[in-house]
């Protein structure tokens, strides 16, 4: 028995004297806020006060507690307090799964040292790592970590406005993610995966194993009730649930171990014989190969995306320069701190599934279909989501739980480790990519051509998307008469690629803006003034032949210049100190295919408002942005509205949150559902659309001018959904496919940006010091500045990583030690221009984000690094061994 | 599975006597090295043993008890020559890991990128080991046997570092090089200790290097010529040649060999000159 004071209050536990206290909290004492990560001391999510000082829980040993004071993310301390309050008003939390232990680390710091400066905080928060907010907010609220509350909501317009997150108050508190909801006698499953990228198996006596007691079953492919293969683009779904022999990739999974509650899950001596087969690892050998790993893919070639216009080859010839590039990027891995997690369990014949993703109805559907269940059998209630950057679009638990549940007729649920979701889960696209682009004299790019081999791994997955997308966007955002360019997703034994964060934009964007840095100097032409030369303006047409109108890249980079000038004569004169830029664009929504989303608003006789709001909310803040703009469209204050959702049961669907669609497509919807609302509302009152409503419980008022009308909800009738005034809507935006050629309209809007880095590299051990980053985007309308901001410094930090340290080697750096992603100490301050030219297609003119944010980032590293040492890196990351090697290189 | 938590060294010893028992302090090497929810097999903890923990003086030097936590040696009052130990400990792992880690078990973990390794080498350090038959110490580099590898007989428990009186004098200085900023396994790191004459010329130098090859390197053959040179003239004499051997590093997935000895050079000049008062 260990006895301790826990929160203020004697508490004792009864488990194994070595069980992690991190298990013990969670588990045997229901205190779910402290998050678990890495179970290895390398994330910090898991970060209590013992006797004042921060400590991981998961590293330390419950008997350890015994007659000690442990505070967690549940207590209420006048440092907390605050600390919640500042995070709030910072906008520092957004998924929200590092922030208990952020909290926690920064509460042991202010306890000591109540106004810390920024190095302080960082120090204290060094150990825990974020993926989401680049670490700048949450330094800001450290330092400012007093009681003011946070703002009020705006009564009048909501969009445009800084409001903190609507869902801010759980995520301080300590939110409610796939792992943290535990249905009573659960039974716990484990999967069994391959430890090789390619190898036979064959099952030992699983009759045997699966009647050894705390075992409930076992489950392999012949267990699988409908169709095994599932996939995010229907035609090409070909990624089995429990795979059949052979596996494909390490990490796999080929059986599931359902374990009685209170057993422990150790597969250990599972029964199971490998037999490794020769595994294709390499790109360009698989593309040789004489078998490919699925058959009617010749050649390993899942797809191959073309864009030609006009004549590349003879404007290529004509051109006054010429550089050729090539550059290969490595295996991303999307690292979220919260691995995947969820649990499953019956109501009547309903199969509920509850876990995290960033696709509820897709992840409904493609799980019907695998357990040959109607899609209105399966209700997915999506958990608090603790990062999914792409990666939570593709099933990963879904169909285990979902089976098992089935199967058991009992709660089950399951939590990866973090090795198992490194190594099973989607990655970024590896690329090989090379090309030439060509320019005028004067300096007008004329041709540009490109061919891109992308490692799309074992199944299709966003293959397709990356393979299409990669093409389309490879030209910048620069007018290019002549292009040819050819993206292939080439299949491999590799880990899955699949959606990261830009579709594979951000591998071309770094080919593409680092050759532009060659030809500027080539010309002798400032950087910025090249790009700007040739930013693509309203009317022009992209490579897809697509006139574009809202064309934001010009005022991008336009502002950015006074910060460059200045910024370029600081470095003048100084050695190893460079400065460099690079720009994107990025089209919002799928390439050419239908995604539509509906948004339902509604009225209760007692007069709640209600946003049935089936848009995700993986950290980006959809919850809030969307409310914001139905608030406004509708005329009511967003403070008013009750948010519904996500949940299959309850909301309409909204699609994926992906392809930076969300603030886009489900904000059209929410426009739409609001103005629909609205005009139905002052039908009623036969009121004009100047008219001001308000909301006063069950009495709803129109007020024009002098004339006040008065609706008494309680005297409407309600509808089966209880609402006596409701309105649902759909946007799918306007596109159009794309020919043999690649021409065509994808995409119907597309939002710009340019970043500046400005950086030293030491010049002996080839270490690159960040010092500030400048990030102009145009984003349309800002609907929430302050979130606004949140998406560009979590963008830039993913693509600090991308640029300096990730690569993910499997069965190498299957942990988060090996495989490095920026701590605090690695983001640089961050200056966000938030630019703003409206698109008509965009709700009140807004334009996507999310993706764009990251693209710029480790092109305009590169390019930094090039003008502080002449350095031309062509492998990423850009280890100091390899900048070292490459300023050796360019030395005469 | 046992866990006992004994008081006394001597009950400690009594328990270890003849037993699979492994030892466990902060825990932060032994937890990472298990994905399960508990620790495996019988397990002693040292936590409550007073004599192992803190720093005390000892024959006019120091001895540091092996279940000193990170942060205890950072925040200690002690004198420059221990500064690359203290720098050293700001680097462990994040603040969470300073709190419970040990100097004991970054030293019995024995990683070759273990950060405890080179300042306790330039300090001349000593580790002494309490077992039935008494104790006895012996210096660090023979500690230390190879990667993951220890001089500690399995019935031994490592008690404490002793850093002898002449280790006192001078200045020090740790340096670590890694891919990011916190939370980093070191590509190389160094440590220096000088000790100056009036006219400061070097009247002693000592140097390490770790993460260059399967143990930490004390520079034993080529602190001598340092002698009577400037911090500013010695560290001019360091050069990647210079270095190997004793060091010889491997190629891995955070950096090469060629470029571990170039960084552990560059390292070694910029410590020198760090060490300066
Ligand atoms: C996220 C993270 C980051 C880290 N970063 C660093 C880093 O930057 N640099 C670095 O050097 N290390 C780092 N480490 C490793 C580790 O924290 C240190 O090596 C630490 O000092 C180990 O001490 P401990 O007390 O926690 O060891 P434990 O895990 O308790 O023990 C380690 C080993 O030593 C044995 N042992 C412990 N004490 C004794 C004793 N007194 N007598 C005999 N045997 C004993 C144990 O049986 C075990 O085999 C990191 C670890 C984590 C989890
Ligand atoms: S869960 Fe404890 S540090 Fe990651
Ligand atoms: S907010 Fe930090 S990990 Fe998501």
């Amino acid at each position: 028995m260990t006895r301790f004071i826990l929160n203020g209050t004697p508490r004792h536990c009864d488990s194994p004297p070595t069980r992690r206290l991190s298990d013990v909290l969670r588990e045997d004492l229901g205190l779910t806020g402290t998050k678990v990560g890495c179970d290895a001391g390398d994330c910090g999510a898991c970060t209590v006060l013992i006797d004042g000082r921060a400590t991981c829980a998961c590293l330390t040993p419950a008997a350890r507690a015994e007659g000690r004071h442990i505070q967690t993310v549940e207590a209420q301390t006048p440092e907390l307090t605050r600390l919640r309050a500042a995070f709030l008003r910072h906008g520092a939390a957004q998924c929200g799964i590092c922030t208990p232990g952020m909290l926690m680390a920064a509460a042991e710091l202010i306890a000591r040292n109540p106004a810390p400066t920024e190095a302080e905080a960082e120090a204290a928060i060094g150990g825990v790592l974020c993926r989401c907010t680049g670490y700048r907010k949450i330094l800001a609220a450290i330092c400012d970590a007093t009681d003011a509350p946070a703002p009020s909501l705006p009564q009048g317009r909501a969009t445009g406005q800084p409001i903190p997150r609507l869902d801010g108050a759980e995520k301080v508190a300590g939110d409610l993610f796939g792992a943290d909801v535990l249905p009573e006698n659960a039974c716990v499953l484990k999967a069994i995966r391959s430890p090789h990228p390619h190898a036979a198996f064959t099952f030992g006596d699983l009759a045997a194993y699966a009647a050894r007691p705390g075992i409930a079953a076992v489950f392999t492919a012949a267990d699988i009730p409908g169709r095994n293969a599932f996939g995010v683009i229907p035609p090409f779904a070909d990624q089995p649930a429990l795979a059949e022999s052979p596996a494909r990739f390490r990490g796999e999974a080929v059986a599931l171990v359902a374990f009685a509650p209170g057993h422990d899950p150790a597969t250990d001596d599972f029964p199971i014989t490998w037999q490794p087969l020769p595994a294709l690892t390499d790109p360009d050998a698989a593309l040789q190969a004489a078998h490919p790993l699925h058959p009617g893919r010749p050649d390993n070639i899942l797809v191959q995306g073309l864009v030609r216009k006009g004549d590349s080859a003879t404007a290529m010839d004509r051109a006054a320069h010429v550089v050729s590039a090539e550059i290969t990027t490595a295996f991303v891995e999307h690292a979220y701190i919260e691995p995947e997690a969820g649990a499953a369990w019956l109501e009547g014949e309903t199969l509920c599934i509850r876990a995290c993703t960033q696709a509820p109805v897709m992840d409904r559907d493609e799980t019907a279909a695998i357990l040959a269940l109607p899609p209105d059998r399966i209700r997915i209630l999506p958990s608090a989501v603790g990062g999914g950057f792409g990666s939570k679009l593709d099933l990963s638990l879904q169909p285990l739980l979902g089976l098992a549940a089935l199967r058991l007729r009992r709660p089950v649920r399951m939590v990866y480790s973090r090795a198992e979701s490194m190594a099973s889960t989607t990655k970024r696209h590896p690329a090989r990519m090379r090309g030439r682009i060509g320019c005028d004299a004067q300096g007008i790019v004329t041709a540009l051509e490109f061919d891109g081999t992308f490692d799309t791994g074992a199944y299709a997955s966003w293959g397709p998307t990356v393979a299409n997308r990669v093409p389309v966007h490879v030209t910048g955002p620069y007018h290019t008469p002549h292009v040819t360019a050819i993206a292939r997703a080439v299949h491999t034994h590799n880990p899955v690629s699949g959606a990261f964060r830009g579709f594979g934009v951000p591998q071309a964007a770094i080919w593409q803006e680092t050759a532009y840095d060659r030809l500027a100097d080539r010309l002798g032409l400032d950087r910025l003034e090249f790009r700007l030369r040739n930013a693509l303006r309203d009317g022009q047409s992209s490579a897809t032949g697509q006139v574009l109108q809202a064309t934001g890249i010009a005022p991008c980079l336009t502002a950015l210049r006074p910060h460059w000038r200045r910024a370029l004569a600081e470095a003048s004169g100084q050695p190893g100190r460079g400065v460099g830029l690079a720009s994107c664009w990025y089209g919002c929504g799928n390439t050419s295919l239908p995604n539509p989303s509906t948004i339902r608003i509604g009225i209760t006789a007692r007069g709640e408002l209600v946003l049935h709001q089936g848009a995700t909310d993986i950290g980006q803040g959809s919850n809030t942005v969307i409310a914001q703009i139905a608030a406004d469209a509708l005329g009511l204050p967003v403070g008013q509205i009750r948010l519904i959702g996500p949940d299959t049961a309850l909301t309409p669907d909204a699609g994926k949150t992906s392809a930076s669609r969300q603030t886009f497509v489900t904000g059209r919807a929410a426009l739409a559902a609001g103005a629909e609302l609205r005009a139905a509302i002052l039908r009623r009152a036969n009121a004009s659309d100047a008219a001001r409503l308000s909301l006063d419980g069950p009495l709803l008022a129109v007020t024009e001018g002098a004339t006040r009308h008065e609706i008494a909800l309680a005297g409407l009738p309600p509808d089966d959904m209880g609402y006596v005034l409701m309105a649902e809507a759909s946007y799918d935006p306007p596109t159009a496919p794309l020919d043999e050629n690649g021409q065509g309209r994808p995409y119907a809007l597309y939002g710009y940006g340019a970043q500046m880095v400005e950086l030293s590299v030491d010049p002996a051990l080839g270490t690159v010091r960040l010092h500030r980053i400048t990030a102009a985007h145009d984003l349309g309308l800002a609907i929430n500045p302050l979130l606004a901001t949140g998406q560009i410094e979590g963008g830039i930090a993913q693509g600090i990583g991308l640029a300096l340290m990730e690569e993910y080697l499997p069965g190498r750096t299957e942990n988060l030690h090996d495989y490095l992603i920026p701590t605090a100490g690695d983001v640089p301050p961050i200056t966000s221009l938030l630019i703003e030219v409206p698109d008509p297609e965009g709700p009140f003119g807004a334009k996507g984000l999310g993706e764009h944010v990251l693209i710029p980032t480790a092109p305009a590293i590169l390019n930094a690094i090039r003008h502080a040492t002449g350095a031309e890196i062509t492998q990423l990351p850009a280890l100091p061994h390899r900048i070292l090697a490459a300023m050796r290189a360019a030395r005469p | 599975m046992s866990y006992a938590r004994p008081q006394t060294l001597t009950e400690a010893i009594r328990l270890l006597a003849g037993s699979q028992i492994r030892l466990l302090a902060g825990g932060t090497d032994l937890y990472p090295a298990t994905q399960s929810a508990a620790l495996s097999g019988p397990i002693l903890d040292l936590a409550d043993i007073a004599e192992l923990n803190g720093i005390t003086p000892w024959n006019g030097g120091l001895r540091i008890g092996a279940t000193t936590s990170w942060s205890t040696i950072a925040e200690a009052p002690l004198p420059p020559a221990l500064r690359a130990l203290q720098q050293a400990a700001l680097q462990v792992g994040g603040r969470q890991i300073q709190n419970a880690g040990t100097i004991g078990g970054n030293l019995c973990n024995a990683s070759p990128a273990a950060d405890g390794v080179p300042p306790l080498l330039v300090l001349d350090a000593r580790v002494e080991l309490a077992g039935p038959l008494g104790r006895r110490d012996l210096p660090l580099a023979a500690f230390l046997t190879g990667p993951r590898r220890t001089a500690r007989a399995p019935d031994e428990i490592v008690t404490a570092i002793f850093i002898p009186e002449q280790s006192l004098a001078g200045h020090s200085s740790f340096l670590k090089l890694g891919a990011r900023a916190y939370l980093v396994i070191s590509i190389a790191m160094v440590a220096a200790r000088l000790t100056l004459a009036a006219d400061g010329r070097i009247a002693r130098a000592a140097l390490a290097v770790g993460a260059c090859g399967p143990v930490a390197t004390r520079l034993a053959a080529l602190e001598p010529a340092l002698t009577g040179l400037t911090p500013a003239q010695a560290a001019q004499s360091i050069t990647p040649e210079t270095l190997s051997p004793p060091l010889a590093p491997i190629d891995d997935i955070r950096a090469t060999a060629a470029y571990r000895l170039e960084s552990a050079a560059e390292l070694l000049r910029r410590a020198l000159l760090d060490c300066a008062p």
